[in-house]
């Protein structure tokens, strides 16, 4: 489902103005990396798809419906979202209910709702821990409870503010995988992360912003080679690709197999010359 | 500075300790990060080094605690404060909900350590402009962003100078940038300031560049421990889910395919890494 936001404001009641004018359109089944530093306006953004916040002026449409013209409940039946900090999202007593909640509110069949729930909580890892209460569960377990509360909801848009924070390398595997998945799958994802390393192993494309506004959008190799662009976000490139920058290699190479790939060639042609 | 005899512990209702027989010692001014999968201990050695456990999460104990003179789990949270400052993993957790802005907020903790108004107020302003929080400081905790919580809840925990500092991943919510500017403070503490710095920390990177000392920890046990360039560059790391640097793994990988001899030790560093490659 394609997403667009034309000519984006909003100010909120403090004064800071978080959007000052965003133009953006991402195409139905795009992998797309927001990144920048804290404050730029990530969050502001994307909580703009369901209608958590209304922009002050412009227009967000999602597939073909006019956000202004939506309520909240009937977009969350369209974009999925996992939010930074779980605790803002987790309220059931058991982890079970937790992850019923979300379909059983978009009205899903009892048998539908039973197996989103239990296919989303497998996908995640926490099958075993459906009795649980929520709370009982460590803190990067609630994370993908919440993961697994918004993948039941099957919608075909799915945003994920900072997903990796707290994960260990095996969860930041795991979640990869999952959104790699979906991808495949031709949903349309918005990743929120400072975790370039993460971005650059898994998203497409990326859009960079500061201060309310996007500084730089394209395919991710290209964007994540640039430093300049890159500090100006409080952000710094990938560790490869810094690497390689060090090393005066000619390419900007975002996963281990492509850099060695890319080390081979360049060790290869400069032992010939 | 930190001494520590087959220390275990139990959360209220667990059979299995949480901690089951730690033996360690960290010197004063020594910056010691702390890795190891979800789920490990690692939080809970946080809380168990600032007195959190067992006083205010409850639970059972055994073996000595000990952080300078004090022994730690016989002593009151009170007695504590001054001495060892914890940074949670949440800083929504920490933040006291009893005060309406940023600087009254950082001025909390000093005020119930009982110091003169002059002092608190020259710490709070030393603080708000060490981490970068003049802007913020009439805004109310509760109205900023995840990462701005975050850098309010170091900055009150710093403002009490405590001689052992205890971090839970503060970085987490942070961008890159504010990543660095926090591990140069801590770096700087434990250098010069003598702080001893206790810091569990997912990114690697920053550890290579920073700590003097790696701990890693699995299923309530230290299993590897040694300077940060050894442990980060050893291969169990990947076993255990913690992981490696992309520069490490990037250098193994390359080592297989036997572009560079094996003697080479593995990088964990950029520049180290730049070295490697050359």
């Amino acid at each position: 489902m394609k997403l667009s936001f034309e000519g984006v404001f909003f100010t909120y009641s403090t004064g800071v103005r978080a959007l000052d004018g965003i133009d953006l359109s991402i195409g139905s089944g795009e992998f797309v990396a927001i990144v920048g530093e804290n404050g730029a306006g990530k969050t502001t953004l994307v909580k703009l798809l369901n209608g958590l916040l209304r922009p002050d002026g412009g227009k967000v449409v999602v597939g073909n419906w006019d956000t202004a013209e939506y309520s909240t409940a009937q977009l969350a039946g369209r974009v999925g979202f996992l939010f930074q900090n779980p605790d803002e999202q987790l309220f059931e007593r058991a982890v079970q209910r937790e992850v019923a909640f979300g379909p059983r509110n978009l009205g899903f069949s009892e048998r539908k709702i039973a197996s989103k729930s239990m296919s989303a909580l497998k996908t995640v890892g926490l099958a075993d821990h459906a009795e649980d209460n929520p709370y009982d569960l460590a803190p990067f377990e609630r994370k993908l409870l919440a993961l697994a509360a918004t993948l039941a909801m099957d919608t075909p848009v799915l945003v994920l503010d900072e997903p990796s924070i707290g994960q260990d390398a095996a969860g930041r595997r795991r979640i990869g995988r999952i959104l790699r998945e979906l991808h495949t799958m031709g949903s349309t994802i918005l990743l929120i992360s400072h975790d370039l390393d993460f971005c650059a192993e898994y998203a497409e494309r990326a859009v960079v912003m500061a201060n309310g506004h996007i500084l730089a959008d394209g395919l991710v190799e290209k964007i994540f080679a640039q430093n300049d662009l890159l500090q100006r976000a409080a952000v710094f490139p990938p560790q490869l690709v810094r690497l390689a920058q060090a090393l005066k290699m000619p390419t900007a190479p975002l996963k281990v197999d492509q850099f060695v790939n890319a080390y081979s060639q360049w060790h290869r042609r400069k032992k010939r010359a | 500075m930190i001494r520590i005899k087959d220390f275990c512990y139990w959360y209220p209702g667990q059979d299995q300790p949480a901690l089951d027989g730690i033996d360690l010692e960290i010197p004063e001014g020594q910056f010691c990060g702390v890795v190891g999968p979800n789920g490990a201990g690692k939080s809970t050695l946080c809380y168990a080094l600032s007195g959190f456990a067992p006083h205010f999460f409850h639970g059972t104990w055994e073996g000595e605690l000990q952080v300078g003179k004090r022994d730690v789990p016989r002593s009151t949270l009170g007695e504590l404060a001054g001495e060892i400052g914890l940074v949670f993993q949440n800083s929504f957790n920490q933040i006291s909900g009893a005060r309406f802005t940023v600087r009254e907020e950082i001025a909390f903790g000093l005020e119930n350590l009982g110091l003169k108004r002059k002092e608190i107020e020259r710490r709070v302003e030393e603080t708000l402009a060490l981490i970068d929080l003049e802007a913020l400081a009439e805004r109310s905790p509760f109205a900023l962003s995840g990462g701005q919580q975050q850098r309010v809840a170091i900055a009150s925990i710093l403002a009490m100078q405590p001689k052992l500092l205890v971090l839970d991943e503060p970085t987490s919510q942070l961008d890159p940038r504010g990543t660095q500017e926090v591990f140069k403070i801590l770096d700087k503490l434990a250098g010069r300031g003598g702080t001893t710095v206790v810091l569990v920390e997912h990114k690697l990177e920053w550890l290579a560049a920073f700590a003097d000392r790696v701990i890693t920890f699995s299923q309530g046990r230290i299993v590897l421990d040694g300077s940060a360039k050894k442990i980060l560059a050893d291969e169990k790391l990947l076993k255990l889910g913690v992981g490696q640097t992309q520069f490490t793994q990037a250098a193994a990988a390359v080592q297989k395919k036997k572009f560079i001899p094996r003697s080479r030790p593995l990088p964990v560093t950029l520049k180290q890494a730049q070295k490697f490659f050359e």
